[in-house]
Order: C-alpha cells, then sequence, then structure tokens
C-alpha cells in the first residue's frame, strides 16, 4: 500500500514534469471549442502524433481508430479524449503483465540492455535502491567494461545507496563479471542480482553476439535471469523501433524501461515497439535523482500525452 | 549510415524507372512515399511538408519535360532539394584570433559529448596539429570526469578538471590552456534538458564568463522530432555555432540532421561514426544527400581511393588482369591497398548499390590476416604458378602461415575461380563495348561516373 501511494506522488511529478509535452494537445482543444471535425483537424491531430514520435504508421492506424468512434457530424471537442482512449486500448491489448519478474526463493538477475547513452548505469542504480527499499537484498554488477569509467560511474552510486558492487578489468570480459556477481549472490542468497551492460548499436553483430554471450552464462548459473529490461530513451525516434528488434532477437528482451521522460520527448515510439513487438513498457525514468523511476501506467501515459 | 533512407528512395525509383513518363499521378505517388519516407526517417513534420512541397512545384512544373526520362528528374530534383536542406558545404569551425580557441560542447543526456570531446581532440591534434587540453566541467554525472581523463589519457591529451563549478572549470581551464601553451580548449559540460531552466542558464553563465569561439551542440543522430526543439532551444539561451552528429554508425535513418539544419541553418560539423576514439570525421552534407538517394557515399570513397590507391599499380594490375596474368602476387597487392581505405565494412558501407545484407554483413578482417599470412608463406616461384603447389607444399605454407592446409586450399580454390571469373568479365566487357547503357545497380546520374575505380574484392568479401 506505501508502495502504491508512492507511486501516485510519483505520477503526479510524472504529469507535472509533462506539462511542456502536453502544450500542444491542449491548444488543440481551446482551438477546436465547438468546432465540426473537418480535414484540418484530422491533418493538425496527426501532425501532433508524429510530433511525439508516434511515428507514420501508428499514427495512421490511431486515427482511423478514433475515426471509427466519432460520428461525421461530431464536435472536436472531445476528440483528444477519444484518442487516449484509442492508446489506451492499443497499450492494454499488451496480454504480458507489466509487472517485473520475480520469482521468490532464489536468485534473480535483471539485466540491463539497449544502445549507447540511454542511461542503462542510471537506470541500475534507480532499480537497486529501488528493490533495496522493497526490502530485498541487492548486488549490482557492473558489467559495462567498455565505457571508460562505467564502472566507477556505477560503483558511485553504489555507495552512496549502500550496495555492494561487482567489478571486473577494465576492457575485460563481460560475461565473467556477470558470472562472477551472480555467483557471489547465489553464495550469499542475494534476492537480486542488477546486471548494467555496455551500451552498443543493435546493428554490431559481434557486440550482440557478446550480449547474447552474457546472458548465456548468467543462465549457466543457479540463478534466474528473470529480467531483460532494454532502455530507451524518450527522444528516441523511429530507431527505437528497430533497436527493439534487434535486442529482443538476440537478448530476449522480455521488457522496456523508457528513460528521460521528464523533457519535451514523448516516447511515442513505444506504442509502434508494443504492438509489433508484443514486449510491454514496465517502467519510466523520470528525472535524475534515484527514486525518479516509476510504474508504466497506460492510462497516464495516454493522458499524459493527449491531455 | 542513412542506409534504410536509402533503402527506401531505392524503392521508390525502381519503380519510377520502369516507367516510360511521369503522370501528374506518378508525382502524387511518389510526393506520398518521400513524405512517408521522411516521417519514417524522424525528420520534423514540418520539414517533411515544405520538401514534399517543394519536390512536387518543381516535379510537376516544366522542367519534367527535358532531355533526362522523367525518372531521371524527379531523382535530380530530390536530390537536389536533399543537398540544399543539407546545406552546400562543408562547414568549419571558427578560427580564433587569439589562441587558445575555445570549444564548448553542450547537448542532452547522454548525446554522447564526453565521447565526442575525445574524439574531436583526437582529430584536431591529428589532422590539423593542434595541441588540446580538454576540460571536464561536467561535475553532475557521476564518474563523468573520470570517463574523460581515461580518454584523454589513451590519446594523451592532457585533462584538466577541479571540484568546483562547471563555471570556474571552464574559465580555469582556459587560464590552463594559457599557460600550457595549448592552441585549443574543448570543455565538456553536464547532460541537460532544453527545457530546464536552471541548468540552461548556469550553462548561458559559463558560455558569458569563458568566451568560446564555438558552442556544439551534440546530438544523437538517432533523436526523434524533438531534435530541432533541443536545437532551437540550445541556440536561443547558449548561442550555437554548429552541430555534432553522434552514433552515426547505427542504423538510423538520421532524419534529425535534415530537420536541424534546415530549421537553424546551423552547420553539421562532424560525425561520430564508432567505437573507437579516431572514428570522428569531418561531416559533409554535400555527400549526405548523395548517400541518402542511394548512391553510396560515392565521393567519400573516391577521395578515400585516392588516398590509397597506388594508381600505377592499379594500372599494372588491370592489365594483368585483361591478359589473364592475374597471380596471387597481384591479389595481395590489391587486398592490402583496399585494406588502407580503412575497415573493409566501412568501405563496403561507401558504395553505391551494394545490397543492404552485404552492406550490414560484418566482414571478418581476421580471415584477411590469414590470407596474407598464406600467401607470404608461399614461395615467388608459387605466387606466379599456384598450379605447382602440391601437396608437401601446402603443408609447408600452412605451417608457415599458422592455418591449415584445408585453409590453403581454400584460398587457392577461390583464387582459380576469381581468376576464371575475371578471364569471362575481361571477354563480356569487351563485348559489350559500345552497346546500350549500362545496367548498374546504382542509381544513374549524370556526374556521377564510377565505371573508372575498379574496386578488387578478395574472396569471400
Amino acid at each position: 500500500m506505501g508502495e502504491e501511494s508512492e507511486d501516485h506522488v510519483k505520477r503526479r511529478r510524472l504529469r507535472e514534469r509533462m506539462v511542456k509535452s502536453r502544450a500542444p494537445f491542449s491548444e488543440l482543444r481551446r482551438r477546436w471549442h465547438a468546432r465540426k471535425i473537418d480535414e484540418e483537424v484530422w491533418d493538425e491531430l496527426e501532425e501532433t502524433l508524429l510530433l511525439a514520435d508516434v511515428g507514420p504508421t501508428t499514427t495512421a492506424r490511431l486515427l482511423e481508430a478514433v475515426r471509427s468512434r466519432v460520428g461525421k457530424e461530431s464536435l472536436a471537442d472531445g476528440i483528444n479524449e477519444v484518442l487516449a482512449q484509442a492508446i489506451c486500448a492499443q497499450l492494454e491489448e499488451n496480454s504480458t503483465s507489466r509487472s517485473l519478474v520475480f520469482d521468490e526463493g532464489t536468485t534473480n538477475v535483471w539485466m540491463l540492455v539497449g544502445v549507447n547513452g540511454v542511461g542503462k548505469t542510471t537506470t541500475a542504480a534507480k532499480l537497486a535502491a529501488r528493490e533495496q527499499l522493497a526490502g530485498r537484498s541487492v548486488l549490482l554488477a557492473a558489467a559495462d567494461t567498455f565505457r571508460a569509467a562505467a564502472a566507477e560511474q556505477l560503483g558511485i552510486w553504489a555507495d552512496q545507496l549502500g550496495i555492494e558492487v561487482i567489478r571486473g578489468q577494465d576492457r575485460g570480459d563481460p560475461g565473467a563479471v556477470a558470472f562472477d556477481a551472480v555467483q557471489a549472490a547465489v553464495a550469499r542468497n542475494i534476492d537480486l542480482v542488477v546486471v548494467d551492460t555496455a551500451g552498443r548499436l543493435h546493428n554490431k553483430k559481434n557486440l550482440m553476439e557478446e550480449l547474447a554471450k552474457v546472458s548465456r552464462v548468467v543462465q549457466r548459473t543457479s540463478a534466474l535471469l528473470s529480467e531483460v529490461l532494454l532502455v530507451l530513451d524518450a527522444t528516441t525516434g523511429q530507431n527505437g523501433l528497430a533497436q527493439a528488434r534487434e535486442f529482443v532477437a538476440r537478448a530476449g528482451v522480455t521488457g522496456v524501461v523508457l528513460t528521460k521522460v521528464d523533457g519535451a520527448a514523448k516516447g511515442g515510439i513505444v506504442l509502434a515497439i508494443e504492438s509489433e513487438l508484443n514486449v510491454p513498457v514496465k517502467l519510466l525514468g523520470v528525472g535524475e535523482a534515484v527514486e525518479d523511476l516509476v510504474v508504466f501506467d497506460p492510462h497516464d501515459f495516454a493522458a499524459a500525452l493527449v491531455e | 549510415m542513412f542506409d534504410v533512407i536509402s533503402d527506401r528512395f531505392d524503392g521508390i525509383f525502381r519503380r519510377l524507372r520502369s516507367r516510360g513518363k511521369l503522370s501528374a499521378d506518378d508525382v502524387e505517388e511518389v510526393a506520398r512515399e518521400i513524405r512517408r519516407a521522411l516521417l519514417e526517417a524522424d525528420v520534423n513534420v514540418r520539414v517533411v511538408k515544405d520538401f514534399v512541397n517543394r519536390i512536387k512545384e518543381r516535379a510537376t512544373g516544366s522542367e519534367v519535360a527535358q532531355s533526362l526520362s522523367p525518372a531521371q528528374q524527379v531523382i535530380k530534383i530530390v536530390h537536389e532539394e536533399l543537398a540544399v536542406t543539407l546545406g552546400g558545404t562543408t562547414g568549419h569551425l571558427s578560427s580564433s584570433a587569439k589562441p587558445p580557441e575555445v570549444i564548448v560542447l553542450v547537448g542532452l543526456q547522454g548525446a554522447g559529448k564526453t565521447t565526442a570531446a575525445a574524439k574531436l581532440a583526437y582529430y584536431l591534434e591529428q589532422q590539423e596539429n593542434k595541441r588540446v587540453l580538454l576540460v571536464a566541467a561536467d561535475l553532475q554525472r557521476p564518474a563523468a570526469v573520470e570517463q574523460l581523463q581515461v580518454l584523454g589519457q589513451n590519446i594523451s591529451v592532457p585533462v584538466f578538471t577541479q571540484p568546483t563549478t562547471p563555471e570556474e572549470v571552464a574559465v580555469a581551464g582556459r587560464q590552463e590552456a594559457e599557460r600550457l601553451g595549448r592552441n585549443v580548449v574543448i570543455i565538456d559540460t553536464a547532460g541537460r534538458l532544453q527545457i530546464d531552466d536552471d541548468l540552461m542558464e548556469e550553462l548561458n553563465q559559463l558560455c558569458k564568463k569563458v568566451v568560446p569561439d564555438d558552442v556544439l551542440l551534440v546530438l544523437d543522430s538517432m533523436t526523434g522530432q524533438a531534435a530541432v526543439d533541443v536545437a532551437q532551444s540550445f541556440r536561443a539561451q547558449v548561442g550555437l555555432t554548429g552541430l555534432v552528429m553522434t552514433k552515426l554508425d547505427g542504423d538510423t535513418r538520421g532524419g534529425a540532421a535534415l530537420s536541424v539544419k534546415e530549421v537553424t541553418g546551423l552547420p553539421i560539423l562532424f560525425a561520430g561514426v564508432g567505437e573507437t576514439t579516431k572514428d570522428f570525421e569531418a561531416f559533409h552534407p554535400d555527400r549526405m544527400a548523395s548517400r541518402i538517394l542511394g548512391m553510396g557515399d560515392a565521393l567519400t570513397l573516391i577521395e578515400k581511393a585516392e588516398v590509397a590507391f597506388d594508381a600505377e599499380a592499379t594500372a599494372r594490375a588491370q592489365e594483368r588482369m585483361a591478359e589473364g596474368l592475374f597471380t596471387l602476387e597481384d591479389f595481395l597487392d590489391q587486398m592490402q591497398q583496399v585494406r588502407k581505405m580503412g575497415p573493409l565494412s566501412s568501405v563496403m558501407g561507401m558504395l553505391p548499390g551494394v545490397p543492404k545484407e552485404l552492406r550490414q554483413a560484418e566482414v571478418d578482417e581476421s580471415q584477411l590476416g590469414n590470407i596474407e599470412a598464406i600467401i607470404y608463406s608461399m614461395t615467388p616461384a608459387e605466387r606466379k604458378d599456384p598450379s605447382i603447389i602440391n601437396g608437401s607444399r601446402r603443408r609447408r605454407i600452412a605451417l608457415g602461415s599458422g592455418t591449415s592446409t584445408q585453409a590453403v586450399n581454400g584460398l587457392l580454390k577461390q583464387f582459380t575461380m576469381m581468376r576464371q571469373m575475371m578471364r569471362q568479365m575481361n571477354g563480356a566487357k569487351s563485348k559489350r563495348k559500345g552497346g546500350k547503357g549500362r545496367r548498374g545497380v546504382g542509381v544513374d546520374i549524370p556526374g556521377f561516373d564510377l565505371s573508372g575505380l575498379d574496386i578488387p574484392r578478395p574472396p569471400g568479401a
């Protein structure tokens, strides 16, 4: 219960922060007061969705859904609500659960993957803090051995949180770091290992193969790899879908963490990711502080986008 | 880079090329396809609107009835408009009257500022003989300072920092450069959101104090529609002189570059194109237009080829090829010429008309090393006439090159096949002389002739 209300507070903060991103829709609503839905209204609605990085295909589908729900003579006033419903309906079609998978009674491993600069290390720290707060024992694995000082970055977070971090040699084998961390956690009955990995562009075959290897190594231990989370920057455009497609195929992604949702960027690409790949968005990163990580809620997301 | 948008245009133009005349409907269809392609490529909606209207206007106007085929005409128009939008010439850093030259890197979190700082430092030291001081003024992100220190150490460029405020670090860094006699200062700042007024003001103050010659926005090439807003906000609040696009080695269509250029008019100066510090190059807007059109980056390739290729050696090899005298020695020579042009994967990416699968396939460079080793382990006589290589010679070559007899066999087989193919090709070429135009895979645009450039390809590539 405590956590629930906390999430509500965070969601309110999210909505407050997304005020700037809502501006176009609020503007539309004012301008469309008591006006019939004509082609101009549709055009502007389309443009606003495209500006939110929803992408041409998904935009067309959403507008089609809205068209089928409004009558010819309807006024444009309520159209954003109808659009929000359409977005929400699409998100709710996703049958996969949005809660993070954790199997009691064994050591769980959550691995973070994604392209460079999306916020994997920060998200790893936030996740670890969140689970620690929920009463779980947590270990961090700095398996980003490539980027200069990535392990130090995670180490500074870990110090602040009082969480142990397992590190390896710079430019060392990330699989070995993950393996050592997971083995240590199993030996000490630790509930959860959060593995931070190096950023990699999804079209780099060798680097994607390396990631697959890390996950194979973890699966060879007695721990359970229960989540592989794709960290996705909300400012990403249509390339986000290509990223998700490759990481799902090569690294077995089980969910998405959408980061930097505190900006003007809306992260509309997740709609395409959900509908095409059936991978649910599970969390949102909404700020630089360690507690700025909230559960993804379709209603809130759709509302924040359209209100 | 820009591969996918090229594919898209490839598709459109393939359809167009197969028709005789361009009707009004065709123009509409092309316009719709171009709009969609650009939107999929993350070009800003408003930029797309203008762009497509310009194309439509020009395509349906009188210009179509010229000597070129209608399809060629549209390609030409799109190419010209893309080139205009991306900007005509290569941009340059402002040159400072009095050293040190100060460059501040700004941008959103995760755009790649710290990496770009080190890459730019290396680039300026190597290409322009500058002496750079890196200044770590990102005191926000944990270990950002350490990251720059490690990167600086790797390229032997000093890094200055102190645990005060970003503004003080920047000012002190400038003084330090004067003291050390460094003529360029690159200041790495913390990532910030363009809507964060406090942090934007902090950056504004930093810039006022340090009086930079250049303020470069570092922009992730995968950025979506927000790119325009980001660039406009940074420009309005801090003042920008140019852009650095990062992560262009991904498969992003990179429409952000197009949008930002169109809306702000700021030049895109540099591009980050890989994982290592040397993967950084000047951004060539004019060439990018050709690339988007599916022509590959022919100009970059030609330039690289000019530097790397020993023209005489190439001519000699071509002659020998034509005469059917091509030996393993010539083959080795050619392979090394190609390798001088850079990693094979990046060379392939620049060839026009190379299918997507091949462009994205990663070439195993270590295999090329093996081939070299095998040929080096042969005697001159064996290289000239591989047919004398019997079983015991094979074993000796395998041992000498640290490979296996299978590898030696494989190479010999491939070489024989290649030589056969060359003979056939040369035969076909002379027969076709004077016939109708070459049915190439690239887009035929006047002014771009690649036929003089024979790119030898090692087997397996």
